[in-house]
């Protein structure tokens, strides 16, 4: 089986697109999402992240963890550009409603419209939302 | 169809690992094939054989260990969300120091890149979670 697998997956690349929904802290969605999108990295795929709800708090500038002991993973969304991670949609309602624009944020993004970041998911063949 | 099946949430406290394992069912039935069921966040809590729900009650990770062992599917369960939450197997236990291990029957523990792994196999990979 296994064999037949890296063959496969050597010629395969697909579109995979992580969908972070919720606020960074409070629950560990955000941290654990992060840890799946820096492991597609190594299997060499099409991936993007999209941030909307509450999700798009993980990107905001300026959180700082020390009151609630928790390790800050904000800079680990810096570090994607070195994993040839570059696409990263924020869905304009979601950042407008919660009071942010693109300078709040801690990495350049593309904001897109709700129905813009439809399209970008119909276009994925793997959509994994967290 | 060749499905991939994610599991985000733990058992009792939400339907989702329910909802994944009659989706499972239905998709067997139908004549399609699980290519592997993957246990991310809470839902890694599905595996532990200490589970002792109320007798009249479903048990849902035996539930699942029949599925798995009757039909020959892959169960993995995420390792760094395992670890954070105490689950483990002989080797792990025996590697962490740890005296015991509660691993169940059908589940396997291995990395995040088999999650990323049945995203490029399969036709679908099928989120179960909030």
């Amino acid at each position: 089986m296994s064999d037949d697998m890296d063959m496969e997956e050597g010629g395969t690349i697909k579109k995979f697109m992580f969908v972070n929904r919720k606020a960074p802290y409070g629950t560990i969605y955000a941290l654990e999402s992060l840890e799946v999108v820096l492991i597609s990295a190594a299997f060499e795929q099409d991936v993007s992240l999209a941030f909307m709800d509450d999700g798009v708090y993980q990107l905001m500038k300026g959180i700082n963890t020390d009151g609630i002991e928790m390790k800050s993973f904000s800079k680990t969304y810096r570090a994607l550009e070195g994993y040839d991670i570059e696409k990263l949609y924020v869905e304009r309602e979601s950042m407008e409603l919660r009071g942010l624009t693109e300078d709040d944020l801690v990495v350049d993004v593309q904001v897109v419209g709700k129905s813009e970041m439809g399209d970008l998911m119909n276009e994925q063949d793997v959509v994994l939302s967290f | 169809m060749k499905f991939g099946i994610l599991v985000n949430e733990g058992p009792y406290q939400h339907q989702a690992s329910d909802t994944a394992y009659l989706f499972a069912k239905a998709a067997i039935a139908k004549g399609h094939e699980v290519f592997r069921v993957f246990f991310y966040h809470d839902g890694v809590n599905n595996a532990t054989r200490l589970t002792v729900p109320p007798a009249d009650d479903r048990n849902i990770v035996n539930r699942w260990s029949a599925l798995a062992l009757e039909n020959n599917i892959d169960m993995v369960v995420c390792i760094a969300a395992a670890q954070r939450r105490g689950l483990m197997d002989e080797n792990e236990a025996k590697r962490q120091g740890k005296d015991a291990n509660n691993i169940a029957p059908g589940f396997r523990i291995s990395g995040l890149g088999q999650l990323v792994e049945a995203g490029i196999q399969c036709d679908r990979l099928v989120t179960f979670g909030d």
